[in-house]
């Protein structure tokens, strides 16, 4: 069962007392074979989780950061068969780290939801992410992924209230996302003051580990969510470095992995500096 | 020839649909990410209340009366009928509404609502910019701010509705991602909405998106059917053999069709826009030329490649110009009780043309595309025979591009 691994992976992390780092990247940007050497390079970077967007034509909930993405990506013909080569190209040399992908419904409705649940079990992936497939709609999804161990990451947001709670984290496991701000990914900034009562609910409510995302774009502010979360996801400051180093022909997977080893030291160090 | 088609006793019992998970058949649902579902939900409720106030239904009528201009006539053609030879064509003139097509019927009922629960800013997209200038109208009498996505590309190819937008005070905002047209326009809108969601009301202008819309569109939009079937019987003291209507989103279309559908000998047709031809990559008809999948809030048809990426959609008519359709459509399709046509670009332009020589009416290049296939239904249903047609819109804002396909500078 893959979900085994983010399961392992939030026990150790709990072990040392210390958040996750979880960082995000888009498949095929800016090409199938650097995406590839970036995701092969994440872990040793300190990359906890790794959550691998898989491309869509309308990213309704991206901001204009991985909206880019999605279409440079598109533009170089990646696929979701095309993601599912990628990961398992980067479980062939990590049996550890877990993955996540993360996208749209169509691209899923299109394949077939069991056709995609064996092809990505298969890949090694551990975890899916449906930004536009909430709790009432996601049973069939939920039905072929669980039968392959494959976890359906459920997101919560501040307009989540109590009494959705329940059905948010209803047949959830590995862990919850929490989209700290309501909006598009990578524009507006998380309120860390905000997000620690919030993850505190969610916690309660799901009994599983709570990553928060969607507006942490700098060190400082992934430390402060570091300090309340169980992780931290970090996507459009990793895939602004991808486009800035493609527009200044600079090394892209050396300044995606120095950007991602910058943010993952202080989630690493984040509680310790508070203690 | 047939015996003409008498009004049935039973009441429309297609309002069943959808269920209450806002699905019709396999189609329709609420697929919206997550910080927006609270937001679609509590717009469900609040519409059900509205729906069933009667203070909220005789304020709504009362603005259809003397702001929007309703009823609307239905018109014999009678020169169409003679050219066309065959069954008598009636156009249901929606084009004769305030703001010149039936886009504002929607938009006076989601403005009333939009206060009623309190939305103190309202957000749109548009295609040809005829929802556009709807919303902008009454967010305007309405004192309300206004918000208007429309893709770049349709605001370089409809600049009098965007400056006409800018009259009516709302702000237009070009939208440059994707093909930069009414889908992209409708993502962008939803973007704003997550972003935004305390004080907004997004107000969807077609019978499409996450469960309400589908239903909360058709049911402003059906007074254009209910109107129609009484005034055709009062004309002919029957039903009429036929309704057809031109389908983009399919807002004008469903409102025409749904008093109808239980009217079991009245044919129901919709028409797409087949663009350069359904056999080219440049089209929008989502039905005929597409597969079922997942798109800004429903499951519907949708035109897409072999990776679930959504297509590019092309017609000549922008307000036609979209890769999906509202799943009440697909639901009418795949049950068989309504047929959908397509009309291309060409056969468009030419009924343009001639419904303007032989009635002097200018309809909208997507009211053309159900005129195009009349010449074909008259003859069908034959001498004898009764057709409504939804005119949807005036064709004022196409005369650029029509004098463009044509070759004439203006």
């Amino acid at each position: 069962m893959t979900k085994d691994r983010i399961d392992r992976r939030f026990a150790a992390l709990k072990a040392q007392n210390r958040a996750g780092f979880v960082a995000y990247v888009m498949a095929g940007d800016p090409d199938a074979a650097t995406a590839l050497e970036i995701l092969k390079g994440l872990p040793a970077a300190g990359a906890d989780l790794i959550e691998l967007g898989f491309p869509f034509s309308d990213p309704m909930a991206e901001g204009p950061t991985i909206q880019r993405a999605s279409q440079r990506a598109l533009a170089g013909k990646m696929t979701l068969n095309g993601t599912l080569d990628l990961a398992r190209a980067f479980r062939e040399g990590d049996q550890d780290t877990p993955l996540i992908l993360m996208g749209y419904l169509n691209p899923l409705v299109n394949k077939g939801f069991e056709a995609f649940a064996k092809a990505a079990a298969e890949a090694g992936v551990d975890g899916l992410i449906v930004v536009d497939c909430p709790p009432e709609e996601a049973d069939p999804l939920s039905d072929a992924l669980e039968a392959e161990g494959i976890s359906l990451i459920r997101l919560a947001s501040p307009t989540t209230d109590e009494k959705r709670l329940p059905a948010v984290v209803r047949r959830t496991s590995g862990f919850v996302y929490y989209v700290s701000v309501a909006g598009v990914t990578g524009v507006k900034e998380a309120d860390a003051d905000a997000v620690a009562p919030a993850v505190e609910r969610l916690r309660a409510a799901a009994q599983l580990p709570v990553a928060v995302g969607f507006g942490i774009r700098t060190a400082e502010r992934a430390a402060e969510v570091a300090r309340v979360a169980d992780a931290a996801v970090v996507g459009s400051a990793l895939v602004d470095e991808i486009e800035s180093a493609g527009k200044l022909n600079e090394n892209v997977t050396q300044k995606v992995l120095s950007k991602a080893s910058e943010l993952a030291k202080a989630v690493r160090s984040a509680r310790q500096e508070t203690v | 020839m047939n015996a003409p088609v008498q009004a049935s006793d039973r009441p429309n019992d297609w309002s069943a649909y959808p269920d209450a998970k806002g699905r019709f058949g396999e189609f329709g649902g609420l697929y919206v990410a997550e910080t927006l579902m609270p937001l679609v939900l509590e717009l469900d409720k609040a519409y059900q209340e509205a729906k069933n106030d009667p203070a909220f239904q005789a304020e709504l009528r009362g603005y259809l009366t003397h702001y929007v201009g309703r009823p609307s006539p239905l018109y014999f053609a009678e020169r169409l009928t003679r050219h066309f030879g065959g069954a008598k064509i009636y156009f249901k003139r929606e084009e004769l509404n305030h703001t010149g097509a039936h886009k504002i019927n929607n938009c006076m009922g989601q403005i009333l609502l939009a206060q009623r629960m309190g939305k103190t800013r309202i957000i749109a997209e548009t295609g040809a910019g005829q929802h556009g200038v709807a919303s902008a109208t009454v967010s305007a009498r309405f004192g309300l701010p206004c918000i208007v996505y429309m893709g770049a590309v349709d605001v370089a190819r409809q600049k009098p509705n965007v400056f006409r937008m800018n009259l009516l005070g709302a702000e237009v905002r070009p939208v440059t991602s994707g093909a930069a047209t009414l889908k992209d326009a409708m993502n962008e809108a939803m973007r704003d909405w997550v972003t935004n969601v305390e004080d907004t009301y997004y107000l969807i202008g077609t019978a499409a998106g996450p469960h309400p819309y589908p239903a909360m569109v058709r049911d402003f939009q059906a007074v254009i059917g209910a109107e129609a079937r009484e005034q055709i019987q009062e004309l002919e003291g029957r039903l009429p053999d036929a309704v057809v209507a031109c389908v983009g989103g399919g807002s004008n279309a469903i409102g025409m069709f749904h008093p109808f559908l239980a009217d079991e000998g009245v044919k129901i047709y919709g028409v797409e826009a087949s663009g350069h031809g359904l056999d080219t990559d440049k089209h929008a008809a989502s039905l005929t030329g597409g597969r079922p999948g997942v798109l800004h809030g429903n499951r519907t048809y949708l035109l897409q490649d072999d990776d679930g990426q959504i297509l590019d959609a092309h017609s000549i008519s922008a307000g036609l110009d979209y890769p999906g359709i509202g799943p009440e459509h697909s639901f009418l399709h795949d049950i068989g009780r309504a047929q959908y046509l397509t009309c291309t670009d060409d056969e468009a332009l030419k009924a343009f043309q001639l419904c303007a020589e032989l009635e002097g009416i200018i309809p909208a290049l997507e009211s053309a595309h159900a005129i195009a296939k009349l010449p074909q239904l008259a003859k069908e249903i034959g001498e004898g025979g009764v057709i409504v047609m939804c005119l949807s819109g005036r064709g004022d804002k196409d005369i650029f591009t029509v004098a463009d396909a044509l070759g004439r500078s203006i």
